[in-house]
């Protein structure tokens, strides 16, 4: 994944290149509460916000902060909220109401350590809560899954213009490792992008008939169709938006899959292996949902095994095997509860596997 | 030839509700709209609509409605109106709503002072769900889930003064209760809505009206037993007038 | 001179304006409306006084109350639509 290097290049943390990369986008209002191991996001955008004349808010809890967005969504602006997993429980219900009523909006999920309170320490264990659901009722979110502060802040701005382009919330799924660790972004300006009209934000019933936004529909059929409608909005982006990245393919023996930081130390784990003779390629996806199952089932053909690593008990392995099928080993190693890897412990584990 | 024609506002519908015989939302409806027609807000005013009977007012009503999650009605309004001060934002909401599960919205938004316009409907019970106890049931008013009427003892608490709770609040203005007990308190009601109205049009602060309104259905009485319920028991424990 | 004119598919049959009417110019009707119930009318030969209390009361809003300076003969025929 290419981009010009233009752009101020500077040294800054996942979280503030989060909140640039919102900015950027033209982002103008932001509600959140205090929770580790994201809180520089949020003072990052009370501070910002300020300087661009948006609207911060430090709402009284997780809850608030989320419906808070969907006023500012619903009134047509591009808004944000961020938290950590045990705030990201609290916005379920609001998820599940942004998607009935698709509005757009960007969800940032900084992971740590649960399940409950847990820690603060770095964690992937929210995968199935942002892909498979959290909240009620047959809905999906688009989820972008950032494995660099220069990504983060990539995928950032791209989320605002999913967000708009499908009239859906989209979650960034970040972790505290990536949240707090600092690289060189070059923070480019946003591309001449599309501008997304909002003929149905509540902006006023002036020269036009009133708008409502709803996800209730009582008439009998009606919440039906409702669904079916989102359903075929979900397949098109299915189509459409499915993102990933694919390293040493060709001649590779073994593939790793992972992402976020998982990948990093993944892609550490690969070097050591082959100066150990081991031919590795990686798969990593970047949106999480929609999955690129049939490129990866495509990368894994002819492969002598498969490795899945995770930062959880073994959650995105479930989609890994989804897409390979039963053929090919499939093998996973994950840390739990804030515990992070490191490529030895990986490439030990490879080794081990294939007997090497 | 003077001809009056007194008829309901245009920015109400003319449906049928499907509100039972004698609510009081009926009447709530129509004063909300009746001042929007009056200020000359239409085109500018947006209603947030709660959780409850009420849930489908967007229905009646003739302009921008958005629903919110049970309770988060405030929350919901005060991001509209933070991106778009200009327009006339309020929110409608039932005992469940605004001071149950919705409680720390109502509090921290009353408490921040946004510029907005609450309308409260206080029908000491829970009308959609079938009737169980609100946060403002009466001691002793029997419900779906107190049917031996509320009892302290059993750690059900009292009835809970909305208005006189967010008295203290330096950001809030205006706190008046008002009731529908009887056509000149309706008339006092919609007296009371405009300046709540205006307050937010004149940018002073938050502002909310307390409306004593009958429930029929679920308090067991014909309209006319309601609305003299209202006025002989509810009144005693929720004084009408300007709080604040 | 006034009129009040009362949508009556719309009425839920509430009493509360018959109620409230101070001059008992209101009542309910022998026939059902298309809901099934008795719908609030005015008394025949009863003078409605237009001071809007039923107007004011009616969670339905559906009254509407004519006031006009005409004569009686006037004012009845302008309703003849009803």
């Amino acid at each position: 994944m290419s981009q010009k290097r233009s752009g101020k290049r500077v040294l800054i943390t996942g979280n503030e290149a989060i909140g640039e990369g919102a900015i950027k986008a033209g982002c103008r209002f932001y509600a959140g509460y205090p929770i580790t191991p994201q809180n520089e996001l949020t003072a990052y955008m009370a501070k910002r916000m300020d300087e661009v004349g948006g609207i911060f808010i430090q709402a009284e809890s997780e809850l608030a902060a989320i419906n808070m967005v969907f006023g500012a969504s619903a009134s047509g602006f591009r808004a944000m909220t961020t938290s950590s997993s045990p705030g990201i429980s609290l916005k379920q219900e609001g998820i599940s109401y942004l998607c009935g009523c698709q509005l757009p909006c960007v969800i940032v999920n900084v992971m740590r350590g649960g399940p409950g309170l847990g820690n603060i320490a770095p964690s992937q264990s929210d995968y199935f809560q942002a892909t498979k659901g959290g909240g009620h009722g047959d809905y999906r979110l688009i989820v972008l899954a950032p494995s660099s502060v220069e990504e983060a802040f990539n995928l950032t701005m791209l989320g605002f213009d999913l967000a708009d382009k499908y009239r859906n919330p989209v979650m960034i799924l970040a972790d505290a490792f990536l949240g707090q660790m600092a690289e060189v972004v070059s923070l480019r300006e946003r591309k001449r992008g599309r501008v997304y009209k909002k003929e149905w934000a509540l902006t006023g019933a002036r020269n036009r008939t009133p708008n409502v936004i709803r996800s209730l529909f009582l008439k009998e059929g009606v919440l039906e169709e409702h669904n079916k409608a989102l359903q075929r909005k979900y397949a098109l982006i299915e189509k459409k938006e499915k993102r990933w990245e694919e390293i040493s393919l060709n001649n590779a023996e073994i593939i790793f899959v992972a992402y976020g930081i998982s990948f990093r130390i993944a892609y550490e784990a690969a070097k050591i292996l082959e100066k150990g003779g081991v031919k590795v390629g990686i798969f990593r996806p970047i949106t999480l949902w929609p999955y690129p199952y049939t490129p990866l089932k495509k990368a894994s053909q002819d492969k002598r095994a498969i490795f899945v690593f995770e930062l959880s008990s073994g959650q995105m392995v479930e989609d890994v095997r989804l897409a390979v099928g039963e053929k090919t080993p499939l093998y996973f190693y994950g840390r739990m509860g804030g515990g992070v890897f490191d490529e030895e412990e990986l490439a030990k584990f490879v080794k081990k596997k294939l007997k090497r | 030839m003077k001809k009056e024609v007194i008829k309901p506002p245009k920015s109400l519908r003319r449906v049928t509700t499907h509100y039972c015989p004698g609510c009081g939302h009926g009447i709530a409806h129509r004063i909300v709209a009746e001042v929007v027609d009056e200020l000359e807000i239409r085109e500018k005013t947006v209603g947030v609509a709660p959780v409850g009977c009420s849930v489908i007012a967007y229905d009646y009503w003739d302009f921008d409605v958005s629903e919110a999650a049970h309770g988060r009605a405030l929350a919901v309004a005060t991001g509209i109106k933070r991106c778009r001060p200009n327009l006339v934002v309020f929110t409608y909401q039932g005992d469940g709503d605004l001071a149950s599960i919705g409680i720390a919205e109502t509090l921290h938004c009353a408490n921040r002072g946004e510029n907005l316009t609450c309308i409260f409907i206080n029908n000491a019970c829970y009308g959609m769900t079938g009737g169980q106890m609100a946060p403002t049931t009466l001691v002793g008013q029997k419900t779906a889930t107190t049917p031996w009427g509320r009892d302290p003892q059993r750690k059900e608490g009292f009835p809970l003064k909305v208005c006189e709770l967010l008295a203290n609040l330096p950001g809030v203005v205006y706190l008046e209760r008002v009731s529908l007990a009887n056509p000149s308190q309706v008339v006092k009601a919609k007296r009371a809505v405009k300046e709540a109205f205006l307050n937010q049009i004149e940018g002073k602060g938050f502002s909310l009206v307390e409306v004593l309104s009958p429930c029929p259905t679920i308090w067991r009485m014909s309209a006319p037993e309601a609305v003299r319920w209202i006025e002989e028991v509810m009144q005693k424990i929720f004084p009408l007038g300007r709080i604040k | 001179m006034a009129k009040v004119k009362i949508d009556k598919e719309r009425c839920k049959g509430c009493g509360l304006c018959i109620f409230f009417c101070p001059f008992g110019h209101l009542q309910f009707s022998q026939e059902l409306n298309k809901r099934g119930n008795q719908y609030a009318e005015p008394k025949k030969g009863s003078e409605c006084k237009g001071c809007k209390q039923c107007y004011l009361i009616c969670p339905d809003y559906c009254i509407e109350i004519y006031q006009e300076d005409v004569s009686k003969k006037k004012w009845e025929e302008s309703f003849n639509h009803r």
